[in-house]
């Protein structure tokens, strides 16, 4: 890479113009990214509300997580959406994307199709979803009444609701993961299928043998983006459940907008948003980790 | 017989991804009474939700109001990240490694940490209630400048060197040396950068109260949990309809764009 600039010059203009050309985002930095992350740290262990002076207490804000229901409710909330959401979602986006890889009629038409959700606001999938999961009046449980399940409670059980969000949330961002299983798909050198085929080895083989083991890379970022999504929850829940039946959608984010902008409880706020950051950085670490180095098959 | 499974399955997947916004969009045009239909269709189509529900609620103040914060937003990023990112991959100077550390640090970043004490620099500012405080954060993105970056690097030296020689001074350089070189990024970074503004309901959310300066999204959020729309499900439909025609047109138009530059993005992020 260094060969590339190597030649610039005169050098002394160089210099001064790369100053001029980050101050802008210097700026930006030290307002928006520095300074809050400072601020954060100071709301750590304080107590405000906006109105009133800061009051210092300490290390009272993480006694208050450690002991906070709420809070591992929200942990749990998340953990199960992944639960669902991640498994699902590869599974659908590879096998659409092994599909649509195959010779093909129509494939810009299908991969336009599955991705027009992800353009979408999700405000808007959020409200269609609403009217598709309504108990008595919901497009999905007419369906299902007719052809004699019964009806199920989408977003009246607790222990559905969160699932059902899962459900949604899968349907809404599956056409990015196809297009990256896509991507990861064409990665893959044809030569492999061919000496494997030479060998007599099983299109079903095939898959299992060469195609998962060199789509390592795209699982790794399927599974990331996944569970900061998961974490980054809030549209959906805020919209559809408000964080209910009984607290059983409850996401991080909303979790932390309801102390921050219900109770007006700043400090807390600021606490929970820097405790799921580090969960969130352990746990993308840790998935990393596993995925490179867990053997495949 | 393989092809017909094939077919049907990827066509069956295409009714359940594009069905639900079909019949949105139909039953957006349906009196309040039909709307629990399957069909697309009906005898009584009419336009009287959507003059409804911009009675109610200001629609076209929030188009305009998310046009103006959508756009800033995007020439911003695009302007200063590729500036941002022209310095990193070409421009000597100390404390680049530095400043590229700190671009890929902030990029890791969870949002969740600086949520609140952006909140508060926009209390302090003085500046909640405004469009500056709706486009503030969002301004450069460290996202963008490391896909400039990384685009930027293969650039040949020669034209720049060409450029210099002829006296064009850096910022010339950049933006007509490089920009038309380099659009498949810039236009990847403003779709994105479009995109995510124009879907952004949190941040609107916390820094606007104010009805006259909400964004569609935003606004159409409150209306739909705030008992505004009384339940009524056409409005909501009529609402949430005209919130997605813009981007769904969009998409129309750019569908491969978007599509790459999903794929470039998902790679490198």
């Amino acid at each position: 890479m260094r060969s590339l600039w190597r030649f610039d010059s005169p050098r002394h203009r160089s210099q001064k113009t790369g100053y001029w050309f980050i101050l802008p985002y210097a700026v930006f930095f030290g307002a928006f990214v520095a300074y809050p992350l400072v601020f954060s740290f100071i709301l750590l262990f304080h107590r405000w509300n906006v109105v009133t002076p800061m009051e210092w207490i300490g290390l009272k804000n993480f006694e208050r997580l450690l002991s906070d229901p709420l809070f591992f409710k929200a942990i749990m909330n998340t953990l199960k959406f992944l639960l669902i959401h991640i498994p699902l979602q590869m599974v659908v986006a590879l096998g659409i994307a092994v599909l649509l890889n195959s010779r093909l009629k129509f494939r810009g038409f299908f991969r336009a199709v599955f991705f027009l959700p992800v353009v979408v606001s999700g405000v808007v999938v959020t409200i269609l979803w609403q009217q598709l999961y309504a108990f008595d009046s919901g497009l999905l449980n007419r369906m299902l009444s007719a052809v004699g399940i019964g009806k199920i409670p989408w977003l009246i059980d607790p222990d559905m609701a969160m699932l059902s969000i899962a459900l949604m949330a899968t349907w809404k961002n599956v056409g990015i993961y196809i297009i990256l299983f896509l991507v990861g798909l064409q990665d893959v050198p044809r030569e492999l299928y061919d000496s494997a085929s030479i060998d007599g080895a099983t299109r079903a083989r095939q898959f299992f043998r060469i195609t998962l083991p060199m789509l390592r890379p795209t699982f790794v970022v399927v599974v990331v983006l996944s569970t900061i999504g998961g974490f980054s929850l809030f549209v959906e829940p805020y919209v559809l459940t408000g964080g209910g039946p009984m607290e059983s959608t409850l996401s991080a984010v909303l979790y932390i907008y309801n102390q921050a902008f219900y109770f007006n409880h700043m400090g807390y706020a600021a606490t929970l948003g820097f405790v799921f950051a580090l969960i969130i950085l352990g746990v993308v670490l840790l998935q990393r980790k596993v995925i490179e180095t867990e053997p495949m098959t | 017989m393989k092809a017909i499974i094939k077919y049907v399955s990827l066509g069956l997947g295409a009714v359940i991804f594009a069905y639900p916004f079909l019949w949105m969009i139909a039953s957006s045009l349906k009196p309040e009474a039909e709307i629990g239909g399957f069909g697309l269709w009906s005898p009584h189509f009419t336009f009287s939700n959507y003059a409804q529900v911009t009675e109610r609620i200001p629609l076209g103040r929030a188009f305009l109001n998310s046009i103006i914060v959508s756009l800033s937003s995007t020439v911003s990023v695009v302007v200063f990240g590729s500036m941002v990112g022209y310095a990193l991959a070409r421009l000597q100077f100390i404390g680049r490694g530095t400043l590229y550390a700190i671009v890929v640090f902030t990029m890791t970043l969870p949002f969740q940490i600086t949520l609140i004490p952006q909140y508060i620099l926009m209390v302090k500012l003085g500046i909640t209630d405004t469009y500056l405080a709706l486009v503030a954060p969002t301004l450069m993105t460290a996202f963008s400048i490391i896909l400039f970056r990384q685009f930027f690097l293969y650039v040949p030296q020669a034209l720049i060197d060409a450029a210099r020689i002829d006296g064009c001074s850096e910022l010339r350089i950049l933006f007509r040396v490089i920009w038309p070189l380099s659009r498949p990024v810039v236009i990847t970074v403003s779709l994105l950068t479009f995109m995510s503004s124009w879907n952004e309901v949190l941040w609107p959310l916390i820094v606007v109260r104010n009805r006259s300066l909400m964004t569609m999204p935003q606004l159409v959020t409150i209306f739909t949990i705030g008992g505004e729309a009384e339940s009524l499900l056409g409005l909501q439909l009529a609402a949430a309809t005209l919130l997605a025609l813009p981007i769904i047109i969009t998409y129309s138009f750019f569908q491969r764009y978007f599509i790459e530059s999903m794929a470039s993005a998902g790679i490198k992020g």
